[in-house]
């Protein structure tokens, strides 16, 4: 569905150079030799820090900019070049902003769209049926898009996007500033549309909760270069996500000595150990219970925000630094 | 699956599908603009009355000053006739177009690159609103007057040239509207230089040429070809000679120089497009 071949994007800033006229040009590399394909029906989660390169990527993907070297194809187009024969087989949604009509009802802007894309009559009304129900369109059909809550919003603006039936949906952080419901049926939806209709989807997010829920495989592209690749497990491994197991004693007492455990903190009779990475926690646990008098333990994930955090600052070598996606997500 | 045939036909389907394309969100904008009736109708009277003082300005002029630079009241009001209503009909067709440089700067161009429409077509119908035909009423109502006034002979000749010259001003400005967006790509904050030309052209454009310097107007005639507007033109539709001793065939030359320059255009807006994509924002 997506292919990039080491893809480069320079951007050329322009810069006051004190109090000269001239102004110092300084090339920065947006995007710096990236390389990677999506396949029909995956769903991609597309990391990074602000100004890492995603959204050039995206906007090199639609055919809005123009890679400055390396070759990009999506739905076998080129789409600097081939911009609007691919906007007819693809769906772009961006969070910050809506592509529908400001001052028209909801119902109207998705019939100009029809007419834009050229989607026929029977085709649309049913398609617009299923989403209708699907995105809870129903009660604010007839509503001005200005008057729309975001969530509804976006929820209009996705309907837009999918009336004629994309390949590909290329979301740019889709449930930004949404509330809790919003977002849920915004992922519930997403969710349904790549499992059952194979669309295949491509979405940037600072919101970690939109990985961890919906996206199988995850990129991370830090610095214009991509960082990482794989599923979420990989993640967690290559970052060296380890566990830790929170231990509440009977008394306080010092720090537990076992091996292969380490106490991180110690706040009265709750102590915090870290589990390294491959760990048995089972035979740990039964040791603790053995030697201490435990009342009470908790077994704790590193959150995924914890990870990536990491992984941004970079005070974390990657071990794996890119990895390829595990075959079943390939072969999907 | 899905056809690649959509951009691939012939030059007239194309232009054909463009045109629906424009009145398709010509009309969109037009329903927008209908949700808000009292707006509509306060902008509308706005609009008249604005261009109505634009004609009792003429009409002053003239009761005080028979003759302007050695032509009559009514050759002046069809100089100025022609230009305003060429101009007015561009306006109304493109002069949005001028709002590119803010779309570039918000960010809101890319939206509307990731449409299967070309994003000229989307930026010229924005807030299409039913009170821009307004401004096609004062230049009307004037070439009405003036025509009939006209101390010629209407022959043939002259009689289709002034449709003529009415169509070449529309394109010709039509042209000159789309240079100045596709030089908005490059220089985002030239909207102020863009209105000296096109507003500008269409002042300079209602008053005979031999008002203003010589050489000026040799380079208004060469550089932005504006004289072709109507200057030209309706030299000949007055039968008079040149005062700058341009030969004859000039004066035929109007619809010429507007396809060229619509060509012009074109590339400019391409070449345009083209930096935008490979420079980003």
């Amino acid at each position: 569905m997506i292919e990039m071949t080491d893809v480069t994007k320079t951007f050329v800033l322009r810069r006051r150079n004190g109090r000269r006229l001239r102004r110092e040009r300084t090339p920065v590399r947006a995007v710096d030799g990236v390389t990677f394909t999506v396949d029909r029906g995956e769903f991609l989660g597309y990391l990074g820090p602000n100004g890492a390169g995603k959204s050039t990527t995206i906007k090199m993907l639609t055919g809005i900019l123009t890679p400055t070297s390396g070759r990009v194809r999506v739905a076998g187009l080129d789409p600097s070049r081939a911009r609007t024969a691919l906007a007819r087989r693809i769906g772009v949604v961006f969070g910050q902003r809506t592509t529908l009509w400001w001052d028209l009802p909801l119902k109207d802007s998705l019939t100009l769209v029809r007419r834009l894309y050229r989607v026929e009559e029977h085709a649309y009304r049913t398609r617009l049926a299923e989403l209708t129900a699907l995105l809870e369109l129903e009660p604010f059909l007839a509503t001005p898009v200005r008057q729309l809550s975001l969530g509804q919003r976006m929820r209009g603006d996705l309907a837009a996007a999918l009336l004629h039936d994309p390949e590909l949906l290329v979301l740019d952080e889709p449930t930004i500033g949404l509330d809790v419901v919003s977002k849920a049926t915004v992922r519930g939806f997403l969710a349904r549309l790549n499992a059952e209709r194979g669309t295949t989807i491509l979405l940037t997010t600072h919101d970690l909760g939109d990985i961890e829920r919906l996206c199988r495989r995850v990129m991370i592209i830090d610095h214009g270069r991509p960082a990482f690749d794989g599923d979420l497990a990989a993640l967690r491994r290559a970052a060296g996500a380890d566990r830790q197991l929170v231990v509440e004693l009977a008394a306080p007492i010092p720090p537990i000595e076992l091996d292969g455990v380490e106490v991180t903190d110690t706040e009265g009779p709750r102590q915090t150990l870290r589990l390294p990475d491959g760990a048995n926690a089972a035979s740990v646990v039964a040791a603790l219970a053995a030697r201490y008098d435990v009342r009470d333990i908790a077994l704790r994930e590193t959150g995924i925000e914890d990870i990536v955090a990491r992984l941004y600052r970079g005070d974390h070598e990657i071990s794996t630094p890119v990895m390829n996606p595990p075959p079943d997500l390939a072969t999907r | 699956m899905v056809s690649e045939t959509a951009g691939g036909a012939g030059p007239l389907p194309r232009a054909g599908q463009a045109v629906s394309t424009y009145c398709l969100l010509a009309w969109t904008w037009i329903r927008a603009a209908a949700q808000y009736p009292v707006s509509l109708t306060l902008l509308a009277l706005g609009t008249m009355v604005t261009t109505g003082l634009d004609i009792m300005g003429i009409m002053v002029l003239f009761s005080r000053t028979p003759r302007i630079a050695g032509f009559t009241a009514s050759e002046v009001l069809f100089l100025y006739g022609t230009s305003a209503l060429a101009f007015a009909t561009s306006d109304i067709l493109l002069g949005t177009t001028e709002r590119l440089g803010e779309h570039v700067r918000e960010g809101t161009l890319d939206a509307l690159l990731v449409r299967p429409v070309s994003p000229l077509i989307q930026i010229a119908t924005e807030d299409f609103s039913p009170r821009r035909f307004g401004r096609l009423v004062p230049p009307t109502l004037v070439l009405a007057l003036a025509l009939p006034r006209l101390p010629i002979a209407w022959t043939p000749g002259r009689v289709a040239m002034v449709p003529v010259m009415v169509v070449s001003g529309v394109v010709i400005f039509a042209g000159l509207w789309v240079l100045c967006a596709a030089l908005q790509f490059v220089l985002l904050n030239s909207q102020g230089a863009t209105k000296a030309i096109t507003y500008g052209g269409a002042f300079l454009t209602q008053y005979p040429m031999t008002l203003f310097a010589r050489d000026f107007v040799r380079g208004v005639t060469f550089v932005v070809p504006l004289a072709f507007v109507n200057w030209a033109p309706a030299l000949y539709v007055l039968g008079r000679p040149d005062p700058l001793g341009l030969p004859g065939w000039t004066r035929f030359a109007s619809p010429v120089v507007g396809a060229a320059l619509c060509a012009v255009a074109a590339v400019a807006w391409r070449a345009g497009l083209r930096h935008y994509r490979s420079t980003g924002n």
